[in-house]
């Protein structure tokens, strides 16, 4: 059995949060009646809060014509979408082929040992969320890591590393 | 005089605002009258940020550029006329065998011109296919010209593009869908990136064009949500077109209506495949439909359409500018044209290179790209990424071409070249790949979602030092399962990396299954970890960093590893400053 089969361990998935659901309406009024828009819908309430919460997912259930295990379904389908809030600093791992065969493994492991984390998973102290992607498009700078839209090329473990303590100090301020 | 900084993703990265910022300021401080204008991505990625100096039919290329150089170009070559000789990459007077060994068709404008201004492809002969087609050629003309072309599909398929778009024009109806499907989820794989961000109306050319051909009014670009400034400039460049009247209704003029819009892909490889891009465009998981009926007969919300890659289009406004005739010289046999590929991995000169079709690999890998970085010895090249596979060097001499690429098991694919050396495990490749097609297969057709899977398993197991020779047919056979028995391209291809290796790699796997060695020092597992007595001083930083305490020794004296404690985590190889860990 799936972990999505047992219900407790779906609901688990989820954050579910007090949130204000005001910014979400316009979107729905601009969407909601428009066949084939459910991922426009979700990209929408993603940039509004960061993730995909609970409420917001169950708001958008009762005010389109899309029911909760469609919403679902394409909320677990895409590795864009999120149900969990990230951190202030969101790192993005390229693991491509081109950042593969130039040692990214090395710099993923390095990061994850800092800040004691997997990739998918936020900081405590809600500073720094990991997430491996597929490629960033930049592979002649191979291994690279993307922090909150920022590219870094040509990475060494212990470079990564000095990187992330940096934005941790510079946070710290 | 006039400057052009490079500002695609790859520029950006490497600090090219940076540049950017510092030359405006500079020439505004020496009040100098120069047009300083961004640009797309070249493709000599290995050189970014890259700065190009425009002096009446003179050309030079800066390479490396920081923002330092950058103030000093202003001041010496602008100001004064003195070009700095010693961060000059090429001249148009003596180019670069990077660029002279190509030929550019889908990338002639990419880092020539401003992708923001319409103005600027227009002055280089933009929309003039255009015009050409709706004043004087009917839909069969312009599905003859393609015909007579031979353009293949650039996505990675490679079938013919006029019979596409003859399908859907036979295709009754008046509601039609040109598709384009600019999804690029190869990892390695960057060149409809380089198109859409670095001479986006090409491709909007493109699509009109075939929404003409087969009767269409509506286009819509499946662009990857990855691709930010992808999206932006197609943006921008809808926005000009429609000013202009390129899109809209009545067409220049003409009775022909055709408006495009962009969609946004949410992440998931499988929707490279194009049913699998139709339901995700309809908002939906994007799990691929059973054909017939093709997209054709029946797509986007049932109704005929055609889909074809971005680096496709980008090929149709050439050909109908210069004549189908001209576009099929060039190529060998069935294989017409040029075709971009992104060079990336061990290799000197990383970026994108257009090449004209029949062109060897070698000629590829070591004429264009420069051979192998820190002269190591070539290993390996990767054609295609997840659904391509790996060749030896012994066939570097293959002509890349659909048909020569074909029959050695590998595919041109999508355009993704990653070139591996001596220090580059096979098995640790192709086990990349899987753990990528495993995490991406979605789900509906059963060998692909756990025929992947055990096939993990099985390079799992021979990369910790547990795998047995029948592993290998075990590994074999369920590959050609997978391919038989899986409803799209992503896992009729995902074999691909696995059947490649076994067949010009095999002593590889013998060497990890009956040695208990990776050859190339990669699988943790199967290497030790020892101190050279006579290179260690002691100096006590790996026992410290040692994570399960399994480094003894005294102060000043050798330290020596407890191999049955120790984990392989290679801590004490990156610490030591005096090499003195090696791995064995």
């Amino acid at each position: 059995m799936c972990n999505n089969c047992n219900s407790d361990e779906m609901i688990n998935n989820f954050v579910d949060e007090e949130i204000d659901l005001s910014p979400l309406k316009p979107v729905i009024e601009k969407y909601g009646q428009v066949k084939g828009s459910l991922i426009n819908i979700l990209q929408a309430t993603q940039d509004i809060y960061g993730y995909l919460p609970l409420r917001a997912l169950n708001y958008v259930a009762d005010n389109t014509p899309n029911k909760k295990s469609t919403i679902y379904g394409v909320a677990t389908f895409y590795t864009q979408f999120r149900l969990k809030p990230i951190g202030k600093f969101l790192i993005l791992q390229c693991q491509g082929t081109a950042c593969h065969v130039n040692g990214s493994k090395e710099v993923s492991q390095a990061i994850c040992e800092e800040l004691k984390i997997k990739p998918g998973d936020t900081t405590t102290d809600g500073l720094f969320t990991i997430e491996d992607v597929n490629c960033l498009g930049c592979c002649s700078l191979a291994p690279v890591m993307m922090i909150n839209g920022e590219a870094y090329g040509n990475l060494t473990p212990s470079e990564a590393v000095n990187i992330i303590r940096n934005l941790a100090k510079e946070a710290d301020k | 005089m006039k400057v052009l900084v490079g500002l695609g993703s790859c520029g950006i990265a490497a600090g090219g605002k940076k540049v950017l910022e510092s030359i405006n300021n500079s020439v505004k401080e020496n009040e100098l009258n120069i047009a300083v204008e961004p640009t797309g991505c070249v493709g000599m990625c290995f050189y970014e940020p890259l700065v190009d100096v425009i002096d009446g039919d003179k050309k030079y290329t800066y390479g490396h550029v920081n923002a330092k150089i950058a103030k000093e170009i202003v001041e010496s070559h602008l100001k004064n006329g003195q070009p700095l000789k010693e961060y000059i990459i090429y001249s148009n007077e003596e180019p670069d065998i990077y660029v002279v060994n190509q030929l550019k068709i889908a990338l002639e404008n990419c880092g020539q011109i401003n992708p923001e201004n319409i103005d600027e492809y227009t002055s280089v002969g933009g929309y003039e296919a255009l015009k050409k087609v709706l004043t004087s050629m009917s839909q069969q003309d312009v599905i003859e010209q393609m015909k007579i072309s031979g353009l293949r599909g650039r996505g990675g398929a490679g079938f013919p593009t006029w019979f596409k778009w003859d399908a859907a024009l036979k295709s009754g109806g008046s509601e039609k869908y040109v598709v384009c499907n600019a999804d690029e989820g190869d990892p390695g794989a960057f060149m409809d990136r380089s198109v859409c961000e670095g001479d986006p109306h090409k491709l909007l050319e493109g699509m009109i064009i075939c929404g003409y051909a087969m009767g269409s009014n509506h286009g819509v670009i499946y662009c990857r949500a990855e691709y930010p400034l992808a999206i932006q400039r197609l943006n921008i460049a809808i926005e000009q077109a429609r000013e202009n009247n390129f899109l809209g209704n009545n067409i220049l003029g003409s009775d022909f209506n055709f408006d495009i819009t962009i969609k946004m892909g949410a992440g998931a490889f499988v929707c490279g495949e194009e049913t699998a891009l139709i339901e995700s465009l309809e908002g939906k998981r994007g799990m691929p439909r059973l054909k017939p009926p093709f997209p054709a007969q029946s797509g986007y919300w049932r109704k005929p359409t055609n889909i074809n890659n971005v680096e496709t289009f980008a090929n149709v406004a050439w050909i109908i500018y210069h004549g189908p005739e001209k576009f099929a010289a060039i190529g060998k046999g069935n294989s017409k044209g040029t075709k971009v590929f992104a060079l990336s991995g061990k290799i000197k000169k990383g970026g994108l290179a257009e090449i004209p079709m029949g062109m060897t690999l070698r000629e590829v890998i070591f004429g264009i790209g420069g051979g192998i970085k820190g002269d190591k010895k070539f290993k390996a090249v990767q054609l295609g990424g997840p659904s391509g596979g790996c060749l030896p060097e012994n066939m570097l001499d293959t002509p890349v071409t659909y048909e020569d690429l074909g029959k050695t098991g590998a595919i041109v694919g999508s355009g993704g070249m990653v070139v591996m050396d001596e220090t580059t495990c096979i098995v640790d490749v192709t086990k990349f790949f899987l753990e990528f097609t495993c995490e991406e297969s979605c789900g509906k057709c059963t060998y692909c979602r756990v025929g992947t899977k055990r096939m993990l398993q099985i390079l799992n197991k021979i990369t910790e030092g547990n795998g047995v020779m029948e592993d290998l047919d075990e590994l074999e056979n369920l590959a050609l399962s997978v391919k038989d028995a899986s409803l799209c391209g992503l896992g009729q291809t995902a074999p691909n990396p696995v059947l490649t290796s076994l067949k010009y790699f095999r002593d590889e796997y013998v060497a990890h299954i009956m040695d208990k060695k990776c050859p190339s020092k990669k699988c943790t597992a199967l290497l030790t970890y020892e101190i050279n007595k006579e290179k260690c001083t002691g100096c006590t930083l790996c026992a410290r960093k040692c994570p399960v305490q399994c480094i003894e020794g005294t102060v000043r004296k050798p330290h020596e590893i407890v191999q049955e404690k120790c984990i392989k985590c290679g801590n004490c190889f990156t610490t030591c400053k005096f090499n003195a860990v090696e791995i064995n």
